[in-house]
């Protein structure tokens, strides 16, 4: 089934048909402006789609069941910056459903995970842009998620951290996590299981990165990009 | 569960921000104690004027501030306190004693006619005794008279607004779309936002009615428990009326935008006036607002003395435009999610 999205009479995304699997890192790659964070909004539930439907495990979204299965990541922080980063992070998992007792080790891991655990006390209006991104990060992973949807997860963070952060993924994948990212960080995606290339909401290819650049005999992911937009 | 998590969440955010918690203690107490020395605030001089009054009587009348000035007959009262700077003029001698006041600032009114019922001997009943206003009437509020709907009026309008604005923060920094990307229950977020705010609410109402009746000195006849209820019903409907009109600003200076369009006309209408007054055309609005309600049950009990029986009505009439403000909030917020 294709799902299409329009916000009044523009039409943000176009037939879009996409089945993810579990324990695959999908990566969303397109120009800015192309419907990628729309996308996956109707994937976690706060958009609808005008026609068409999104289905998580066999069910319709949204559905309060499923998203306390789904861990997101808006493109744009959504933190509370007059709090601290612990106070976020209590918050977030209580509403998420993350058991008391479980949810001081959760906190630890996770912000070990994004490299913040001396930073939990601070508040988050005196974080920096990366660090509030990893922050952000830290919350979607706090309920131990079965899907993970993050929009441009690693914009702001240093190639060192983000080295660390795609290896996190690549163990919670063999976990059997699906992942979503969109990103425009090209060796991001040579790292994803399988790629999608959207432009002008219209999904233009689906792929493995090896396929897609074999389609297009290029060797890199940027030239095969280019190809399929030219 | 997720409603104690927002609660806590929103009263660690007030404990933060300092500044919105001042503002929402601070300001209403300064702004009423403001109010209260702009019309209590001078020792009252006041100048009498006496046709036929007995020197005894002049006498006693006279001193602590009061200048009494035997005058002749006149038959123009009017003109003799509006040329001679009068507060008002004692005619006796007729066939009942007049008081002619100036009339146009009430707590004069009430010094001067005080003063004098003070000043007859038991032989004067006040029967015999008729006060004529030049301007004015005995209608004219005091301060003590509309200073529980100051109170009622500034409770409703910083809730009104801080809750306003935080919910619109809420939207317009992401939190809230990021809300409902989790598992939580539109009502569950609603009741959340109700508890924090209406716990916070609390002890401001408490703090701000105890302020004026203990620190102001506001006329306070009744049971400061139905006052501390009062307060906070009319603080829950502004709490929950905020957040309601939050949904249809943009940003703050937008929220800021129905404080004159929503809040001060409930001014008007909530007894500030006299509400005989109000033109036909508009007085239907009065009963649509719930500082009508608020104002009216504060003052029963603060200047009547009344209790629950006369009060109950107007308590019932809040809760329920919050139940009603409630309830349009969770559908508001189907405009994001739709379960
Ligand atoms: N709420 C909205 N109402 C109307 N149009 C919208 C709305 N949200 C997004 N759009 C439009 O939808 C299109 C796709 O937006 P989207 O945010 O999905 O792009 P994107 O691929 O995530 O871009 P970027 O890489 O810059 O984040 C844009 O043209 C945008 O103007
Ligand atoms: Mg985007």
């Amino acid at each position: 089934m294709s799902i299409t999205k329009r916000y009044g009479k523009a039409t943000i995304l176009d037939g879009i048909e996409l089945s993810l699997q579990r324990g695959e890192i999908f990566g969303l790659l397109g120009p800015s402006g192309s419907g990628k964070t729309t996308l996956v909004k109707l994937l976690c539930g706060i958009e609808e789609a005008t026609e068409g439907s999104v289905q998580v495990f066999e069910e319709r979204m949204p559905d309060l069941k499923l998203m306390k299965r789904i861990g997101y990541m808006a493109q744009s922080d959504a933190l509370y910056v007059e709090l601290t980063a612990k106070e976020n992070l209590e918050f977030f998992a209580s509403i998420s459903g993350v058991k008391r007792a479980e949810c001081k080790e959760r906190i630890q891991d996770v912000m070990k995970l994004v490299d913040l655990e001396q930073h939990l006390n601070k508040k988050v209006e005196a974080y920096s842009g990366g660090m509030k991104r990893r922050l952000s990060l830290a919350i979607a992973l706090l309920h131990n998620p079965d899907i993970l949807l993050l929009d441009e997860p690693t914009v702001g963070i240093d190639p060192a951290l983000r080295q660390k952060i795609w290896d996190t993924f690549e163990e919670l994948r063999k976990k059997g996590v699906l992942i979503l990212v969109t990103t425009h960080v090209m060796d991001e995606a040579d790292r994803c299981t399988r790629l999608g290339l959207i432009r002008e909401g219209k999904l233009i290819a689906v792929g493995s990165p090896d396929q897609l650049k074999t389609n297009t005999q290029t060797t890199t992911i940027e030239q095969a990009f280019l190809t399929y937009g030219g | 569960m997720r409603i104690l998590a927002l609660v806590i969440r929103i009263l660690r955010q007030f404990i933060h921000d300092k500044r919105t918690m001042a503002l929402m203690i601070i300001a209403p107490i300064l702004v009423l104690t403001m109010l209260s020395l702009v019309f209590n605030g001078e020792e009252l001089k006041l100048k009498i004027g006496a046709v036929n009054v007995p020197n005894a009587m002049i006498e006693r009348i006279e001193g602590n501030n009061v200048t009494v000035t035997k005058l002749e007959a006149t038959e123009d009262v009017k003109r003799e306190i509006k040329e001679n700077d009068y507060d008002a003029i004692l005619n006796f001698g007729r066939s009942e004693n007049e008081i002619h006041l100036e009339g146009s600032d009430p707590t004069i009114n009430k010094a001067i006619v005080e003063r004098i019922r003070s000043s007859m001997g038991s032989e004067q009943t006040e029967a015999n005794m008729a006060i004529q206003y030049v301007y004015g009437s005995s209608e004219m509020t005091t301060f003590d008279h509309f200073g529980p709907v100051l109170v009622g009026f500034f409770i409703f309008f910083f809730v009104f607004l801080i809750a306003g604005v935080s919910f619109l923060r809420e939207r317009t920094q992401g939190t809230l779309l990021r809300l409902l990307a989790s598992p939580i229950k539109r009502w569950e977020l609603v009741l959340g936002y109700v508890i924090g705010f209406g716990l916070f609410t609390m002890i401001q109402s408490a703090i701000i009615a105890l302020y004026s009746i203990y620190v102001i000195d506001l006329k306070m006849e009744g049971s400061f428990f139905y006052v501390l209820i009062i307060t906070l019903m009319l603080a829950l409907s502004a709490l929950t009326l905020g957040i309601l009109l939050s949904s249809f600003a943009k940003n703050e200076l937008q929220m800021i935008q129905f404080i004159p369009l929503v809040v001060v006309p409930q001014l008007f209408f909530s007894g500030l006036f006299n509400l005989d007054t109000i033109s036909d055309y508009l007085s239907w609005i009065g009963p649509l607002t719930p500082l009508y309600y608020g104002a009216e049950a504060l003052r029963d009990v603060m200047i009547k003395g009344q209790g629950i029986s006369d009060i109950w009505v107007d308590v019932v009439v809040l809760i329920g435009f919050s139940l009603l403000f409630i309830i349009l909030n969770i559908i508001a917020l189907k405009k994001h999610r739709r379960i």
